[in-house]
């Protein structure tokens, strides 16, 4: 019988020549990282253990979700992470000015490759496997013995087969395609299991989208995402700091056993909306009959914070402004992506649409600043999850879309398509 | 390595809240987190039971909080290991950090009874009844997750294979 590609990942990094699921394994990892959050606890480990790391290259702390330090707290928090990477002289750190949200920072500045196995300590380490990597979000006392051994333990995960064909619509992004999936298979569909992403929608689809897409893996319950590695992800890694050839590309056997294989017919899907309190509540724009009157609106994060999706955003936007009482928040997720959109104009159409710009932070997406909804306030996120409380208070309601739905209801006042404002 | 114990039989959806309440959250003392343990669905749990005691329940055992909190009472209890139909994944992850562990088997969990001996297999995964002498498969294991259980979890392992 044959592997699949995250089978064959976990059974090369553990020196087998093959693994089934269910099996629990010791594994090396290539890439360790954790974040200002959830850094302090596995640095607390190691530092108990009186160790050093067990390999420079091959940790990364990134200082992303409260920074620029929203309070004393994160402030002592993010005073911990800077004082060990100066004690261990740490390469893979940045600091505010420098800093991007992880998931966005680490594929941009070529940290991702294809074939390795890669931990986080934040759920949403998922994303990297759009590049063909086996990516998995664990705890901070787990990334401490990954720090300290270079080694994490894994149960080999089942894997589901998601099968994408036919034309994207237009507005129809990667988001689009998760929310819709996830909508078909509920926030616990893919629970533990590997969601595997093919078929000839996604032998298309940017890289931008497919990181959206892996990124929303947990949202499903998926233990991780992945997309086989190709030509637009060689492309990708060549414009992205990786030296040509630098990676390992592993594919699914023909023979491959899936848990479950499910096809999508992706000329059905249009925009879609999730619905409060959970990312599973999506429709698509056309079934959403009410008027939904929103307060804020958000661009950024992890999932949709890149350069196509402000890109997009800024489509939207041009010429327009923003309806009256409401805030539209647009956070570039990198530095990079952050001058890229300045040297091509965007700030000015966002700035002129009456947008407020931030510096790189994880910020409003988990409520914590920089956009904090009051009680019984409606947003609209480009973001990841609508759970009660998230942006906020644990009396507001957040909806998921794609950034163009986003911009195009910041403008509207109410949730809308980019064609409704367009005219 | 083998462990043998009587069974107690527990439901669907065991929660880390009934597992450890909240309200006992206030320390990390392994003892006094172990006098409280499944107090919320058994107050007279931790009275009844006798060392290398096993828990057998249903799906999604320890669904709910992330917090390490309930492995570490259900082991601190004295109770060797616990097999469930399923395991909520982060409990699942804890519980071997914490050194506790843990066996997946719906025909072991459909074909035991309360107050049964058991004697489980590590090794080979095997969960056999000694009272009525049937035998159920589970998954072994491994070799070094067991050294990581009886180094009493990830962190005394990390120090272990860090020196060697």
């Amino acid at each position: 019988m044959g592997m699949t590609i995250s089978q064959k990942i976990l059974a090369k990094k553990s020196g087998k020549e093959f693994v089934t699921p269910g099996e629990i394994i010791l594994a090396d990892v290539d890439l360790a990282f954790a974040n200002d959050v959830t850094a302090p606890i596995a640095i607390k480990f190691i530092e108990e253990l009186g160790v050093d790391l067990f390999n420079e290259d091959k940790v990364a702390l990134i200082p992303d979700h409260f920074t620029p330090n929203k309070d004393i707290k994160s402030a002592n928090q993010c005073k911990i992470m800077r004082d060990f990477v100066k004690k261990v002289n740490l390469d893979n750190y940045w600091e505010t000015g420098e800093v991007g949200i992880e998931h966005a920072l680490l594929p941009e500045q070529g940290y991702i490759k294809p074939g390795m196995l890669i931990v986080g300590a934040d759920s949403h380490t998922c994303t990297h496997g759009a590049l063909g990597a086996f990516a998995c979000g664990m705890g901070s006392t787990d990334l401490g013995f990954a720090f300290a051994t270079g080694k994490s333990w894994f149960r080999v995960p089942e894997s589901i087969k998601f099968i994408y064909s036919g034309k994207r619509n237009r507005w129809v992004g990667g988001k689009d395609l998760i929310l819709y999936t996830i909508g078909k298979i509920g926030v616990a569909g893919a629970l533990y299991k590997s969601m595997e992403f093919t078929g000839d929608t996604i032998s298309l689809l940017p890289v931008e989208d497919r990181l959206t897409m892996c990124n929303m893996a947990i949202e499903a319950g998926g233990k991780n995402g992945i997309i086989a590695a190709d030509d637009i992800a060689f492309e990708y890694l060549r414009n992205h700091n990786v030296k040509d050839g630098d990676w390992d590309v592993l594919l699914s056997d023909e023979d491959a056993e899936y848990s479950d294989i499910i096809e999508i017919d992706t000329s059905n899907i249009e925009p879609q909306v999730a619905f409060p309190h959970l990312p599973e509540n999506s429709k698509g724009l056309s079934e959403i009959k009410e008027d939904i009157k929103i307060d804020q609106a958000f661009i950024g994060s992890c999932t949709n914070g890149r350069i196509s999706d402000l890109r997009v955003a800024a489509e939207v936007l041009k010429g327009k402004k923003v309806a009256k009482y409401v805030r539209l928040i647009i956070i570039p997720a990198t530095v990079d992506i952050y001058k890229q959109a300045l040297s091509e104009g965007l700030f000015d159409i966002f700035l002129s649409a009456g947008a407020a710009i931030s510096t790189p932070t994880c910020g409003p997406c988990l409520g914590g600043y920089m956009g904090v909804l009051a009680d019984n306030e409606v947003a609209i996120s480009s973001s990841n999850r609508n759970f009660v409380g998230r942006m906020g208070s644990p009396k507001s309601f957040v909806y998921l879309a794609n950034p163009a739905v986003v911009a195009a209801s910041a403008i509207a006042g109410k949730i809308a398509g980019p064609d409704e404002v367009m005219l | 390595m083998k462990l043998r114990g009587k069974v107690w039989i527990f439901g669907d959806n065991i929660d880390t809240d009934v597992i450890i309440p909240a309200r006992y959250l206030n320390t990390s003392d392994e003892s006094e987190l172990a006098k409280h343990c499944m107090e919320d669905v058994d107050p007279e749990f931790t009275h009844k039971i006798t060392k290398g005691d096993i828990i057998v329940a249903g799906y999604n055992f320890g669904s709910g909080s992330s917090r390490e909190h309930a492995p570490i009472a259900i082991k601190a209890s004295g109770i060797s290991c616990v097999i469930a139909k399923s395991f909520a994944r982060i409990f699942y992850r804890s519980s071997f950090n914490m050194g506790l562990p843990i066996f997946e088997s719906e025909d072991a969990v459909n074909g035991i009874k309360e107050g049964d001996e058991i004697e489980v297999d590590a090794d080979t995964g095997t969960i056999k009844n000694i009272i009525s002498g049937a035998i159920y498969h589970s998954n072994p294991i491994p070799e070094f997750m067991q050294e990581l259980i009886a180094a009493g979890g990830l962190f005394n392992y990390a120090k272990k294979i860090i020196k060697s």
